[in-house]
């Protein structure tokens, strides 16, 4: 090895070694708290979550009694009353928009997924924009549509209808995964069979993609079910029992509204039993979801 | 030493370790060294020293250990969960797996040039020159430009690049980003540099060209060199080292010898089927 | 399994049931296309519909719509100012807490956590966005309101000394309130989606970072994070795009008055929360068609942003099926 009086590589080496040593302990120590910091990010994140459920389970749990679900509200400062009403609202509305919604939107993914022209795209960006936009305009929208034209006056189904737009999007995209999930081979067995493309569609496809479309599904309609502003003048609630689709009806999110704001506790009792059933309904329907696909994702593959 | 959690220590020291001839300058020298991922041995006690200021070729077929036996040399499996190496690795007097040797420091001085370019590619041409420094605390711009020359020099990169130091790296051709993540590598003035098949994704001319920098580079850095090509380890090394797969499909160190030798007269029959390509 | 095997038709009325339903591929996708048509027929008539019943607003008030702070239904003067600045206050006010701590958070889980907690805290997380608005809006009001109101204020008000942003009545509900809550409400949406951009960041070019000698750190921050950059703007985009629109919790822990607020404590109005409450009481009829013309207002914006998001998410190639909402 011939040693030359200055080799700059050497003595660049030397250097570098000299400076990466001193601030060696200073980049790892600098290291260490960053990732701590993130970690505290994670933290707090989780915070409020552990909060929230906490309150509402424990201040929900003591509103629950067999009246709270049986019964129809009562004059405020009258006890006894309850949500069975509101139960039931909230049933047909969002029972009717699913009927509307799941169809509609399955329908719609079944042309998204099998078709690439730009038409799709427009039609998938739209979708896309359409989850983007606030329920309340959605609201506004169905009351032009429904309320101040249609039926007249507030309604259940007008409630439906915008519930129903919101679920749209969902479903679609959901629905348009599951389908370009299968595989392309059984589609192509079934041509090789002569079948037509609606009958693969039906009895290859839709089967094929039902845990990923359940899954989507259920989404939606928990998504739905939690909503509020769509039926602030739609259905706008109501303190009678109904199940008319063209009356105002009374709905879960409405009596958390319209009670939590109230002066009377045993109205506010109300809201927080009734919201902690609307989160356990829609924590049953997000995790079910998952649940139910996993178990045909299962048996399927046996 | 490192903790050699596998689930069999017996199995991982079967067979006597073949040392090469021992050349004064090693720069690096393995002992028994072993590779374990999950418990599942995949490179199995190998010990042999790599030579300095020479070019080393790890050959042998696919699956044979080689990448993994060349990422134990700067500690990349540390961040694998599940394997665990065992055995030593002497850079000078201290064992890299040891308590007083630190992984940033280490691969400030064993440096790393991937099969595929993988220049940042939000960073432009200096940047990218620059990053090894950048991470290793240096700061001062004049040192910057000092090693960034140099290095771009040594890679043949610096007349093409020198008016666009600030274009993005993604403006460079494949055979012009690996040429300058081996100028990144070599701007931190490592003492070794490992090299994972640095050609296999490159068109033949690249290829050459990168051939000739290794044979131009070998003064500044010793280099490993990864490679599944015959014809390039005996073109570009000085030293041949070939592992194989054994049956329990755990790769092994079959024979260490300077290339030439290797080639022509290998001493194992194993080898000797290899080198004369009865299997690949 | 599929029955492809009773494809062929069978004989009798079932099989003429059969043939029937089997429709042509010409009918199938002619029915999809329909379908798809009116998706699009129905989004043209919620525009539609929409800027009619606001037209009156619009060719009555003009520009003044938009500049005055004024609305007032008894004297027939409506002026959206004041609603514009409270959604962009409280937007604004949310993304600041949201977007550092959400991309903490999204680095702790790609990064910073063992593998086995991945899945369960990131659950958590989405859990939050499964969350309806209206429990986080009685959250917000029965529990939050009165901490920040008796401790939280109070101690803000110390440090300016009772001026500046943290001057003014302390009533809890009120511009901080509410965009606090806003920010536990796009959180999800933040978190997700960065963690999943971080994510995609080629393996190569972090590995390649760690052999030059650069810590855990570095690689995050001069790394990955500069290559997710885009995705990560996507991510705050539509963040702030679900914070411009958000109703029920905003409107539940805003204070609901018809004038700017004078400091973070002051209470004030968004579009969203003027339209929730007046549209039921709307009956003089410049009244509706201004509330509808807010609506308007709030849908540009929301589709804009939303626009602009999707762009942004795209250009990183993430396929990701809509999860609880969180999309």
């Amino acid at each position: 090895m011939t040693i030359m009086a200055v080799d700059p590589v050497l003595a660049r080496r030397a250097e570098i070694q000299r400076i990466a040593q001193a601030t060696d302990h200073r980049r790892e120590l600098l290291s260490k708290l960053a990732l701590l910091a993130c970690r505290a990010c994670l933290v707090i994140v989780l915070i409020p979550l552990v909060a929230l459920l906490a309150y509402v389970v424990i201040r929900g749990a003591s509103a629950w009694s067999w009246a709270f679900f049986s019964h129809l509200p009562t004059p405020a400062g009258i006890p006894g009353g309850g949500i069975w009403n509101a139960i039931v609202g909230s049933f047909i509305i969002d029972a009717m928009a699913a009927a509307g919604a799941i169809p509609f939107g399955i329908a719609a993914g079944l042309f998204l997924a099998e078709s690439s022209g730009r038409i799709a795209g427009v039609v998938r960006l739209a979708a896309d924009v359409l989850s983007g936009v606030p329920s309340i305009v959605v609201a506004i929208f169905a009351y032009a549509i429904l309320v101040s034209h249609g039926i007249g006056h507030f309604s259940a189904i007008a409630a439906s209808f915008a519930i129903g737009v919101l679920m749209l999007p969902v479903i679609m995209r959901a629905s348009e995964t599951a389908i370009r999930g299968v595989p392309g081979v059984l589609s192509e067995a079934g041509l090789a069979l002569g079948a037509r493309k609606a009958t693969i569609a039906r009895r290859v496809i839709l089967p094929a993609a039902l845990p990923g479309l359940i899954t989507g599904v259920l989404l939606a309609v928990a998504r739905g079910a939690g909503e509020t502003a769509p039926l602030l003048f739609t259905a706008i609630g109501s303190q009678y029992f109904s199940i008319s689709p063209t009356k105002p009806i009374a709905a879960i999110p409405l009596v958390i509204y319209q009670n939590g704001i109230q002066a009377y506790p045993d109205l506010v009792k109300i809201a927080w039993g009734s919201a902690l059933f609307l989160v356990v309904v829609i924590l049953f329907l997000s995790v079910g979801s998952r649940l139910v696909a996993a178990r045909l994702r299962r048996v399927r593959s046996d | 030493m490192t903790d050699p959690a596998v689930s069999s220590p017996e199995a991982l020291a079967t067979t006597p370790p073949v040392v090469a001839p021992v050349s004064h300058g090693s720069v690096m020298t393995l002992r028994d060294v072993s590779v374990a991922f999950s418990g599942k041995v995949a490179v199995r006690s190998c010990s042999f020293d790599i030579p300095m200021s020479q070019v080393t070729a790890l050959i042998g077929p696919s699956g044979s250990g080689k990448t993994t036996l060349l990422r134990s040399l700067n500690r990349m499996h540390d961040m694998v969960r599940g394997a665990v190496v065992s055995g030593e690795v002497m850079l000078g007097k201290l064992d890299i797996y040891g308590p007083a040797m630190r992984p940033t420091l280490l691969r400030s001085r064993v440096g790393m040039v991937f099969q595929r370019p993988n220049p940042f590619p939000t960073m432009s041409i200096y940047d990218n020159t620059v990053s090894g420094l950048r991470f290793n605390g240096v700061r001062k711009k004049a040192l910057l430009d000092e090693a960034a020359e140099s290095a771009l020099i040594a890679a043949a990169l610096w007349d093409s690049v020198r008016d666009r130091l600030r274009a993005h790296a993604s403006t460079l051709s494949g055979g012009e980003q690996q040429r300058l993540c081996i100028a990144r590598a070599l701007a931190v003035e490592p003492e070794v540099l490992l090299m994972d098949e640095p050609t296999s994704s490159l068109d033949p001319i690249a290829t050459k060209r990168i051939e000739e920098l290794i044979g131009e580079l070998k003064d500044r850095v010793s280099i490993v060199i990864v490679t599944h090509n015959m014809q390039q380890a005996m073109r570009v090394s000085d030293t041949c080292a070939f592992l194989l797969m054994g049956e329990d499909r755990a790769g092994e160190l079959i024979e260490v010898a300077p290339t030439t030798k290797l080639f022509s007269a290998p001493s194992d029959p194993r080898t000797e089927d290899y080198v004369n390509g009865r299997f690949g | 399994m599929t029955d492809l095997a009773t494809l062929p038709p069978r004989p009798g009325t079932a099989g003429r049931l059969r043939r029937l339903l089997a429709v042509p591929d010409g009918a199938y996708r002619g029915a999809l296309g329909a379908v798809a048509a009116l998706f699009g027929i129905l989004l043209v008539v919620f525009v539609v519909s929409m800027v009619m019943q606001a037209r009156p607003t619009f060719a009555h008030f003009g520009l003044s719509f938009l500049t005055s702070t004024k609305w007032d239904p008894v004297h027939v003067h409506y002026g959206v100012l004041v609603f514009l600045v409270g959604t962009l206050e409280t937007t604004a006010i949310a993304m600041v807490i949201a977007v550092p701590i959400g991309l903490g958070c999204a680095l702790a889980l790609a990064f910073g956590i063992p593998q086995r907690l991945r899945v369960t805290l990131g659950t958590a997380v989405e859990l939050l966005a499964a969350v309806p608005s209206v429990v986080y809006g009685l959250w917000g009001l029965l529990v939050v309101a009165p901490w920040v109101r008796t401790i939280i204020e109070p101690a803000l008000a110390k440090i300016t000394g009772g001026h500046g942003p943290f001057g003014g009545s302390q009533l809890g509900v009120g511009l901080l309130l509410a965009g606090v809550i806003l920010a536990i409400m796009v959180l999800p949406t933040m978190v997700a989606i960065s963690r999943d951009v971080l994510m995609a960041v080629p393996e190569v070019e972090i590995e390649g970072a760690f052999a030059l000698g650069a810590t855990r750190w570095q690689v995050m921050r001069r790394v990955v994070v500069p290559s997710a950059r885009s995705g990560i703007l996507g991510a705050t985009t539509l963040a702030t795009g679900r914070a411009l629109g958000e109703t029920i919790a905003v409107t539940m822990v805003i204070g609901n008055t018809d004038h700017l607020a004078h400091s973070l404590f002051g209470t004030t109005q968004t579009m969203a929360s003027l339209i929730a409450n007046e549209f039921t009481e709307a009956t003089e009829p410049f009244h509706l068609s201004s509330l509808i013309a807010v609506g308007v207002l709030l849908l540009v914006v929301a589709v804009v942003v939303n626009l602009a998001a999707r762009l942004l998410v795209r250009s990183v190639g993430r396929q990701r099926a809509i999860g609880i909402g969180v999309l």
